[in-house]
């Protein structure tokens, strides 16, 4: 039995499955715009995805390097930048406003849209119904309508760059009052009801992608793929969707509640506060409220950005090491463990509010916990290099870089959810180091593995091998360069979100420091812009494939043709006989057996 | 122009860079693709196991060139407990780290493909998941005791002696208050405050004011050895106050009243010595991000002995006195909201309201 889909467009309607042959004879005839713009394809949404995201990355990273700029040359000035940033940079040089506003998009665009939207929504969308054997979403318009949304908060985003006040400049957190209040800042103006606007519209964007995600998983596997059959790719992306959906209302209850506050003389937030030279008549709110609605979403979202890494790694990992995956049922079962305690840790970023001591013991506990989940996920990983035989392609290295960064941001990760030590580091760069390794970094490698590895599926071409290994180390050894340091500065007690520090006698020591770390995120910068232009190029110039299954993996994606159309496979969907990681001599040469072939005589299944 | 010939120049390095690699594409097909291929692989292994190497060496040059700018000298009694746990910590991590990042590169180097090998088809072992789902489970369990255990000191009812003192952050400056003689600090309410003579919002009509003592300059005077209770508010935004030496911090939340305290160790006379660092001073920092003047809300802490604390009291007008407010004698001022923990909080704890 193969799966019955309706694919609906606004010109095409038909039925496919058993009739696939007639199902190809309409392809080719959707108009450009429903082919390629309003696409349903989850393929061509998967694009979509891919190529905002990297834009947003790229927008993302410069701002980055206009405020480490500023951060390593304090007394210098950059007409340069002028030319970009117009009067936000006057005379070359940043001002404090504007640095703000850079840094809090930096984070959101890093964060939001680039390392969730960018990265789930087109890793989700490419391989849930590739890998599972379905011919496309459970809900193809909803998924279309997902990536619009995005594509609309993208745009609210984008304007709120260009605002007179510049757009919102408290932080990626945007605690209130600051965000709140008109007064207290100028990104809390105009630019912070954009703000809000697009990460509104970007929680629907969010939903309807994962609640798509998650009903496809449950629902649109093909015969013979039972759960415990799904590459580990298809459980994190389906945890990844699960924390999604739990996570995201509570933002939007927070994000709601503020634009209450801003705009409708509500005082959910707000309580006893003297600015611009009047008292404010709000009595009775709590600030700390938006931090516990934020957080129980926050910390969910680091996972939510971890696990489609987590999930890509294990399979790059398992085919370039021509081994199964480790433990493939303790990767599963440590899932699980931080799907469900990264909702229960969200306070440990609330350690220094007031928050009750005992409620931050239990917040320490919790926390700690999470870190016995990943460590079986290193372990497994390491397991499953071991005795293998490693072929370094672009995508097997960033692999193996995730394993290690998370491994780095998983240990600082200890320092911080012990409130005992956290006391001193919280808000220092210390949190910066951390987070950018084990989030920042650590996810991009993940994401980098994953493009380089399914390149080939979504263009039928490979990229460049050379420029991928050259991207590789510079951006290994880089990253390496710039976060190893910050995590000294931190511990020396150095804050974030400094605009200069040089009237610090404690902090100003660091000056030379800075410099060398703003020089190698540029050089890091740049080697990123090639592998933008690898990109591009290889969708056109790149080598073809000659061979659907170029890496011998055993998943279901590679069965399909080198240009899979709508619907992904011409004939029946292939049936699923055995688990993804059959990686041993199949009797005919070849070291891998791929779950569409059924069980020799006396062979046990996994 | 410069701008456009520099980019004009990446470009071209760009465009170079791709070209170089394209053509190698080119004649790995020429020279046969497997044996280019099993090549390159050799040639990543050893590249590898290079970044390995160099890395350990560069953390090693890194650590000896920043180990003395790690943890300033801790100044506070409860700044000693932190170290010796966060060097603790540091051991077990730093341990898992080499370890670890060890292994992974040495299996890649080790495991490397070539014509020979076939891999080993191992694909689970329940002890191996047991052995490291507890070894972790007990190391962070160690962890977690050391850690709630300091934490409960140092969130825990100060001494009976404790020096009480507010600490009150407004965009971008702290503002300091002292009890004044009497040793209690009178209420405030946001709606009393003036910037130009009451820029706390002090309640005339509570006699506890009349000899409190205003410091504007975000300077605080600690008496060293002698345990002090911080009772930290805002007038606007979120502040944070940040004590580097003395391994402390807290928010400073708009209508509520957080508290930390600690006992100073080394006045700072004492500090620029062990420094030997004569422009040494104890800052406050900012450490919640505020507005456009985050970075620059600096104050500073003075430790000083109890002879010199006193010296320096003696010279302190109360804030009353100074400023000499109009609606200081009326009476009928309806009793408004208050902010309550500024004189109620005998309790020590972190409050929350
Ligand atoms: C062993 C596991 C981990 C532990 C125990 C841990 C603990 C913590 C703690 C306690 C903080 C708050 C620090 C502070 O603000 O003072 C923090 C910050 C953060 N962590 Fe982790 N973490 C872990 C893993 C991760 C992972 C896997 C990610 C992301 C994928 C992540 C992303 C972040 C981010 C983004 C922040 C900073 C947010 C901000 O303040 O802007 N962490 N972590
Ligand atoms: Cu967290
Ligand atoms: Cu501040």
């Amino acid at each position: 039995m193969s799966q019955e889909i309706i694919i609906q467009g606004p010109n095409v309607e038909f039925s496919q499955g058993a009739e696939a042959a007639h199902h190809d004879h309409e392809h080719h005839e959707q108009h450009f715009i429903w082919k390629y713009i309003f696409s349903q394809d989850h393929k061509v949404i998967s694009k979509q995805f891919l190529i905002t995201g990297m834009i947003w990355a790229i927008i993302g990273a410069l701002f980055s390097v206009f405020f480490r700029l500023q951060l390593g040359f304090p007394d210098s000035t950059f007409p340069i930048m002028e030319k970009f940033l117009g009067e936000w940079a006057k005379g070359g040089k940043l001002s404090p406003e504007f640095y703000y506003a850079l840094v809090t998009m930096h984070g959101t665009i890093l964060v939001f849209f680039v390392l969730t939207a960018g990265l789930s929504g087109t890793f989700s969308n490419l391989l849930i119904p590739l890998q599972i054997g379905a011919r496309d979403m459970a809900s193809p318009f909803m998924n279309m309508l997902s990536y619009w949304f995005f594509f609309i908060a993208s745009v609210f985003m984008f304007v709120s760059l260009f605002v007179q006040t510049g757009p919102a400049s408290g932080g990626w957190t945007t605690y209130p009052p600051l965000s709140a209040l008109k007064e207290a800042s100028l990104g809390s103006g105009t630019g912070m009801d954009l703000w809000l606007i697009s990460m509104a519209l970007f929680v629907v964007s969010s939903l309807l992608g994962g609640l798509n995600y998650i009903s496809t998983v449950l629902n649109m596997r093909t015969k013979g793929m039972t759960m415990t059959r799904m590459p580990l790719t298809i459980w994190a992306f389906f945890f990844t969707a699960v924390l999604g959906v739990l996570s995201f209302p509570v933002l939007f209850s927070g994000l709601v509640l503020l634009i209450f506050d801003r705009n409708f003389g509500t005082s959910f937030y707000l309580s006893e506060i003297f600015i611009g030279g009047k008292a404010l008549p709000h009595i009775g709110g709590s600030a700390i409220l938006y931090q516990h609605l934020f957080w129980f979403l926050g910390h969910p979202e680091v996972y939510i950005i971890m696990l489609p890494g987590m999930g890509m790694a294990s399979e790059v990992l398992a085919t370039n090491s021509r081994k199964p995956i480790f433990g493939y049922f303790a990767m599963i079962i440590s899932l699980v463990g931080i799907t469900l305690l990264a909702f229960l840790v969200w306070a440990h970023h609330m350690f220094v509010t007031g928050m009750s001591p005992f409620l931050g013991s239990i917040f320490v506990l919790l926390t700690l916990l999470i870190a016995v989940p990943s460590a079986v996920k290193v372990f497994n990983w390491l397991t499953t290099m071991w005795k293998g035989n490693l072929r370094f392609t672009p995508a097997m290295l960033f692999a193996m870089g995730f394993v290690s960064m998370f491994i780095s941001g998983g240990l600082t990760g200890i320092f911080l959810g012990n409130s005992a030590l956290d006391i001193h580091l919280h808000d220092t760069y210390f949190v910066i180091a951390h987070f950018h390794i084990v989030m920042g970094v650590s996810a991009f490698f993940g994401m980098f593995a994953g493009i380089y590895h399914w390149f080939p599926k979504l263009y039928g071409r490979f990229m460049n091998n050379t420029l991928g290994y050259i991207h590789f180390f510079i951006t290994f050894v880089g990253a390496y360069l710039i976060f190893w340091p910050m995590h000294y500065e931190g511990i020396a007690g150095m804050p974030r979100r400094y605009y200069d520090y040089s009237a610090w006698e404690s902090f100003k020591q660091f000056q030379s420091l800075n410099g060398f770390i703003s020089i190698v995120a540029i050089v890091v910068f740049f080697t990123q812009l090639l592998f933008v232009m690898n990109f591009f190029l290889s969708i056109f110039r790149g080598r073809k494939l000659t061979n659907k299954n170029p890496w011998g993996s055993t998943t279901l994606e590679w069965t399909t043709p080198i240009h899979p159309g709508h619907g992904n496979w011409p004939g029946e969907i292939p049936e699923v006989h055995r688990w993804p990681y059959d990686f041993k001599d199949d009797g005919h040469g070849k070291d891998f057996i791929p779950q569409t072939v059924p069980l020799r005589e006396g062979e046990e299944a996994h | 122009m410069s701008a456009f010939i520099t980019v004009a120049l990446i470009v071209l390095v760009f465009i170079i860079i791709y070209q170089i690699a394209k053509a190698s594409e080119y004649t790995s097909i020429i020279r046969g693709e497997e044996k280019v291929k099993a090549q390159t692989n050799r040639t990543i292994a050893i590249l590898l196991v290079l970044v390995f190497i160099l890395g350990m060496y560069g953390i090693w040059v890194c650590h000896n060139y920043l180990v003395d700018k790690l943890l300033p000298v801790s100044a506070s009694v409860q700044g000693d407990a932190y170290d010796s746990m966060f060097n603790a910590t540091l051991v077990v991590t730093g341990i898992v780290f080499f370890a670890t990042q060890l292994v992974l590169f040495y299996f890649a180097f080790r495991y490397q493909s070539t014509e020979k090998r076939t891999s080993f088809f191992f694909a689970h072992s329940n002890k191996l998941e047991i052995l490291w789902t507890t070894v972790p489970a007990i190391a962070m369990a160690s962890l977690v005791a050391i850690g709630l255990r300091n934490w409960l000191n140092l969130t825990s009812e100060p001494p009976k002696d404790a020096q009480r003192i507010e600490i009150v952050g407004k965009q971008f400056n702290w503002i300091v208050r002292y009890p004044g003689k009497d040793g209690e600090l009178g209420k405030r309410d946001f709606r009393k405050i003036d910037d130009a003579n009451n820029i706390l919002g002090l309640d005339w009509t509570d006699k506890h004011n009349m000899d409190d003592i205003i410091a504007q300059n975000g300077e605080l005077h600690l008496v060293v050895g002698k345990p002090v209770q911080l009772l930290i508010g805002s007038r606007d935004v979120i502040h944070d106050v940040g004590l580097a030496h003395f391994r402390m911090k807290m928010d400073a939340v708009p209508g509520i009243v957080t508290t930390m305290w600690f006992t100073p160790k080394y006045t700072t006379t004492e500090m620029k010595k062990i420094t030997g660092n004569s422009n040494f001073v104890y800052e406050i920092s900012c450490d919640q991000m505020c507005g456009k003047g985050h970075y620059s809300m600096r104050g500073t802490i003075v430790v000083q002995t109890p002879e010199e604390y006193n010296a320096w009291m003696a010279t302190q007008q109360p804030y009353y006195a100074g400023n000499n407010p109009s609606g200081a004698a009326d009476s009928s001022a309806t009793p408004a909201a208050k902010t309550p923990a500024a004189k109620d909080s005998t309790k020590a704890t972190v409050t929350m309201r």
